[in-house]
């Protein structure tokens, strides 16, 4: 298939709509969370006064070249993630650069990001960052276990590593969602979900009070700012390839919005609900009840 | 009365050989190494008049307060995280790290002590930031005026752009002072950061004036 070039604009139209979604969809979730608490929380444009301000601040320091790639590494990570994966499923516009083994790419770019940052984090030299740093990649690498586990169900199932060919098994109906065909895949994939999503029970990454918000600790102004467009964009990439791994991907913009919105509230809504989880826990929490799921999912299809 | 400033410096930030794990000796001086001794700059705003009020309203709009109180009045400021002030609202929220605050609030009272930390802190900064005054404690010294070991006039250390009165104020009154700080910041009046730098000197001056244990390079990053 030859490559088109039309691909391009059409790929970083995907980016800006996702990007301004997620600024969006990141101030909603925090005023549903401040609601829980009886508080009214930010106004929704927030995001977007936050990130002209860290990018309009005139002094910055810089701790070294690693220091300057770790946003990089992270941002990229994001968008990578959004652009190797078909956003809306069937549309000749926004299925960007996806191609058949797109699959395996999308699980290394989940990763990406956080190895990113934890070379940018450790050039800071600051020591919450450290501990941050080695907190998020045990945890993401525990929550990370059970997701492989699922994927490779879901892979196994359709006998295919293109999430084009999976989203395209899942049309016709509600009940040929991975999430009825392979209930178990997706439980454990959702559980790995509230893992890497920065949420309570599963943020003693950051743990704000505690170790003065872990790895960005030394970032600022442009760095910060950087990191607050991932933060815009990767939560909904990944929800993507959750969408079109196990909720039968989205054909349109609108139902694509509101599978997003459905899916990100899950995590908000255990998020509100339960207390911090130290990083042990977390752990053992992953390896007792997700990982087990992802094994029986593997072994029933 | 002539002090060596060595005097003050604890054995860890002194200069000294250390041997690393490969078995090279080298020299490490703390106080060189890990900070930076150059003063700070005026910074000028974006060449284009609009782009600067553009900026100017998006800082008035994100005002992030360093977490650090230093007085009775820190108290009050809890109160405004609340259901019942909720200042998130006004797109006031704090942050754990001086690296990425820009509103550094002196809540009462500072002991010469908590000063230097609260210099430390507001060096850490990046321009554009604000400090507020809180209380009356910040203005005259507030009923600790005869104090030993407390600064009077927050003024002559910091440059300060908005004072709250009272003693204490309550939350209210930090929200309108919160507010008045958008107005000046909007108006590109809170340019306290650019006048640190042109009377650096003397801020220093009054600084060591009343910091005696000065165990710290003049400006550190
Ligand atoms: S002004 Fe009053 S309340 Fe505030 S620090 Fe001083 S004594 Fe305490």
């Amino acid at each position: 298939m030859a490559f088109e070039w039309i691909k391009i604009p059409y790929a970083l139209l995907t980016l800006f709509i996702v990007v301004n979604y997620g600024m969006l969809l990141g101030a909603l979730m925090q005023k549903i969370a401040a609601r829980v608490g009886r508080r009214h929380g930010v106004p929704i444009w927030q995001n977007y006064a936050d990130l002209i301000k860290n990018y309009g601040l005139r002094t910055s320091i810089t701790h070294g070249v690693m220091f300057y790639l770790g946003p990089v590494f992270r941002l990229s990570g994001g968008v990578g993630l959004l652009l190797f994966v078909p956003t809306i499923y069937g549309s000749e516009m926004f299925s960007n650069l996806s191609f058949a083994g797109d699959l395996i790419l999308a699980l290394y770019f989940v990763f990406f990001g956080t190895l990113g940052m934890a070379l940018g984090a450790g050039e800071s030299g600051h020591p919450h960052a450290a501990i941050g740093v080695s907190r998020g990649l045990a945890q993401v690498t525990a929550a990370e276990l059970p997701f492989a586990l699922a994927v490779f169900a879901v892979a196994l199932q359709y006998q295919t590593l293109s999430i084009t060919d999976i989203v395209a098994a899942q049309q016709g109906g509600v009940e040929n969602w991975t999430l009825f065909t392979n209930p178990l895949a997706v439980a454990a994939a959702m559980l790995a979900f509230l893992g890497s999503m920065m949420r309570p029970p599963f943020d003693v990454v950051l743990a704000p009070q505690e170790i003065p918000i872990g790895p960005p600790t030394e970032y600022h102004s442009s760095y910060l700012a950087l990191m607050q467009t991932n933060r815009a964009i990767f939560p909904i990439a990944k929800i993507v390839v959750y969408m079109n791994l196990f909720f039968g991907g989205a054909a349109t913009w609108p139902v694509f919005f509101l599978k997003v919105f459905c899916i990100y509230l899950v995590s908000v809504f255990v998020g509100v609900v339960f207390p911090r989880f130290r990083v042990e826990q977390s752990i053992r929490w992953f390896l007792v009840w997700a990982v087990p799921l992802g094994v029986l999912a593997i072994l029933l299809v | 009365m002539k002090r060596d400033p060595m005097h003050f410096i604890k054995p860890e930030l002194m200069p000294r050989k250390v041997k690393g794990p490969d078995g090279v000796e080298f020299e490490v001086e703390p106080l060189r190494d890990y900070f930076c001794d150059a003063p700070p700059t005026v910074q000028h705003g974006a060449y284009l008049k609009i782009v600067e009020d553009f900026f100017n309203w998006a800082r008035a709009q994100s005002l992030w307060i360093l977490g650090f109180g230093t007085g009775c009045g820190a108290i009050e400021m809890r109160p405004l995280m609340t259901p019942r002030f909720d200042a998130y609202r006004y797109g006031i929220q704090w942050r754990p790290t001086a690296r990425q605050a820009n509103l550094l609030v002196i809540s009462g009272y500072l002991s010469t002590k908590t000063l230097k930390r609260a210099i430390r802190a507001y060096e850490q900064m990046q321009n554009p930031k604000y400090v507020v005054g809180l209380g009356s404690c910040t203005i005259n010294g507030g009923m600790y005026w005869d104090s030993y070991n407390t600064i009077k006039c927050l003024d002559q250390y910091l440059p300060v752009d908005l004072y709250i009165t009272g003693c204490m104020p309550r939350p209210e009154a930090l929200l309108q002072g919160f507010e008045d700080l958008k107005k000046l910041i909007r108006a590109g009046q809170a340019e306290g950061a650019n006048r640190y730098a042109e009377n650096f000197t003397w801020y220093k001056a009054n600084q060591k004036q009343v910091i005696h244990d000065w165990d710290m390079p003049d400006y550190n990053w």
